[in-house]
């Protein structure tokens, strides 16, 4: 099941660039939360640093406190456990190109140290059923590598190798914007289908993709979060002007 | 006039081409008719004759060479692989980093007698006597900047994106770098390992103060050892019209077993896995 999350007073830098300035945000459990925004305007590392991949980077800089369940991540916990509850789907689809794609599925938990056979077949079928893959590649698995799937495939590839690990939350990173029309459509049913189970934050640069999928909206501009609202009260109705301008397409 | 210049600079590509393979194609041809005459089963099979005497073979010569490169492939590679990987995935940008980096590259261009001297210095003097195993590490220590750098440059080829899907499934740092970094640059990384394979196994420099040759078969790391390029370079030098015949072969088979290696470089290459990432 999913869990909320609870973010406060977050501020993050690349190097000397104050990417993100005090951003206060709760992000309700299993529903899909939108977040849009000009290019730069820090919805990316938003999202990087609700699972600590922010601060691979080594001129990174985070401060702020940010809750995901009971877990007060950047106190109570390290990177890698955080990552194994929160995770993550890239802009661009990033299978293990040397792996089968029975193997891309099941590389968190082989790569964690989980051997067991029986519930790794197990799991992984049903992470691929999970992401409507699995129809497309259950007969051969173990013969195709996972390069060799189209780019629409080798996303939902992604989202079940992120589901595999059993996480609470799934961050997506604007995850259909390298994809065709009709892989995005296919993308957009499949976090349709997952917020029943999952906490899901999608970055979007489509606002028609935030107010199919989401029930939240936030805008971000210049490192700031301008508005968070229900997503039907952002698209029809917003309190701020700057989120009037974008949405209207004044600018952006 | 545009077929005419898209003519010639056809022609000058094709030129260019024949230029680079003929040399390659004479040797080859020279060595085959000075060579293959002498090559029987003998040659793989039996030892050196006494001097004067006709006859006999190179069996100790492969066999040594069989193990020194084995003795330098287990030094170089590992630490070769080792060197890249700090460089590619943890020294990024560091002074350290760099400075390895610098080592790697003047190490590279030492002359190969300069690191049989320093095996010498290093092996053979400490130890007392000359042995395959002093011919071994001055192999090793030459594999070293080459395995190095390759293994750097491919891992650099890893797009980050890889990196990123395996942190963001909660793999541990080393982890992600060894099972999944590591192992999809592996086909370059192998490439790399080969050549430097391929370039000291016809190396006679560094081994004329340290494994210094052996008329014998011997299994010895710690006596001296015969060599193919040694034995050549002994075998050329003589009076003798029939170790000069055997100096030919033992060419012949040196070059046929380097082409060998770099075959299965380039079969290994073809299967290349990261020509499948994006």
């Amino acid at each position: 099941m999913g869990v909320g999350i609870e973010v406060t007073t977050l501020n993050a830098w690349y190097g000397t660039n104050h990417t993100l300035q005090d951003i206060n945000l709760n992000i309700p459990a299993n529903h899909a939360t939108a977040l849009i925004g000009p290019s730069g305007c820090g919805k990316s590392t938003f999202v990087r640093c609700l699972n600590r991949m922010h601060e691979t980077n080594p001129i990174a800089k985070v401060t702020g406190t940010v809750r995901i369940g009971d877990i007060d991540i950047y106190a109570d916990a390290k990177p890698v456990e955080i990552r194994r509850r929160v995770g993550m789907v890239f802009q661009r689809p990033n299978p293990f190109p040397t792996m089968s794609i029975y193997d891309n599925v099941a590389a968190g938990l082989k790569l964690n140290g989980y051997t067991n056979r029986a519930a790794l077949d197990e799991i992984v079928e049903k992470s691929l059923k999970n992401s409507a893959l699995w129809d497309e590649v259950k007969d051969d698995l173990k013969k195709k590598s996972g390069a060799s799937l189209s780019g629409g495939q080798q996303q939902r590839l992604c989202i079940a190798r992120a589901l595999a690990v059993d996480p609470e939350v799934l961050l997506m990173d604007e995850p259909a914007s390298a994809l065709d029309p009709v892989s995005t459509s296919k993308i957009e049913d499949l976090i349709f289908q997952l917020k029943s189970q999952y906490t899901i934050v999608i970055v979007t640069h489509n606002m028609q993709q935030a107010a199919r999928v989401a029930e939240k909206t936030g805008f971000f501009l210049n490192g700031r979060m301008v508005e968070f609202d229900s997503t039907h009260k952002i698209f029809t109705n917003p309190s701020d002007k700057r989120t009037e301008d974008y949405i209207t397409g004044r600018f952006g | 006039m545009r077929t005419l210049v898209d003519g010639g600079a056809t022609g000058l590509a094709v030129l260019s081409t024949v230029l680079v393979v003929a040399p390659l194609v004479a040797i080859f041809i020279y060595l085959i008719y000075k060579g293959a005459s002498s090559l029987n089963l003998d040659f793989f099979t039996q030892i050196p004759k006494p001097e004067g005497e006709d006859g006999g073979g190179m069996a100790n010569a492969i066999e040594g060479s069989g193990i020194l490169l084995a003795i330098a492939s287990v030094i170089g590679v590992p630490i070769g692989i080792a060197g890249g990987i700090f460089l590619a995935e943890y020294g990024r940008g560091t002074k350290l980093a760099n400075a390895i980096r610098f080592t790697a590259d003047v190490l590279n261009g030492v002359p190969s007698i300069v690191m049989g001297m320093a095996a010498y210095s290093l092996v053979v003097v400490p130890m007392g006597h000359f042995s395959a195993f002093a011919g071994g590490v001055a192999l090793g220590i030459m594999m070293v900047p080459t395995v190095c750098r390759t293994t750097e440059e491919m891992l650099l080829m890893v797009p980050n994106a890889v990196r990123e899907a395996a942190l963001a499934l909660g793999v541990p740092n080393w982890r992600s770098v060894l099972s999944i970094t590591v192992r999809t640059a592996s086909p370059g990384i192998i490439t790399g390992c080969m050549l430097a394979f391929a370039r000291v196994a016809g190396e006679t420099a560094p081994l004329i103060f340290t494994a210094l040759g052996n008329s014998f078969s011997s299994a010895d790391l710690n006596r001296p050892i015969a060599a193919l390029p040694l034995q050549i370079y002994v075998y050329a030098l003589s009076p003798y019209d029939d170790q000069h015949r055997l100096a030919w072969a033992g060419a012949l088979v040196l070059i046929v077993l380097i082409v060998l290696a770099v075959s299965l470089v380039r079969y290994v290459t073809s299967r290349g896995v990261l020509k499948g990432a994006s």
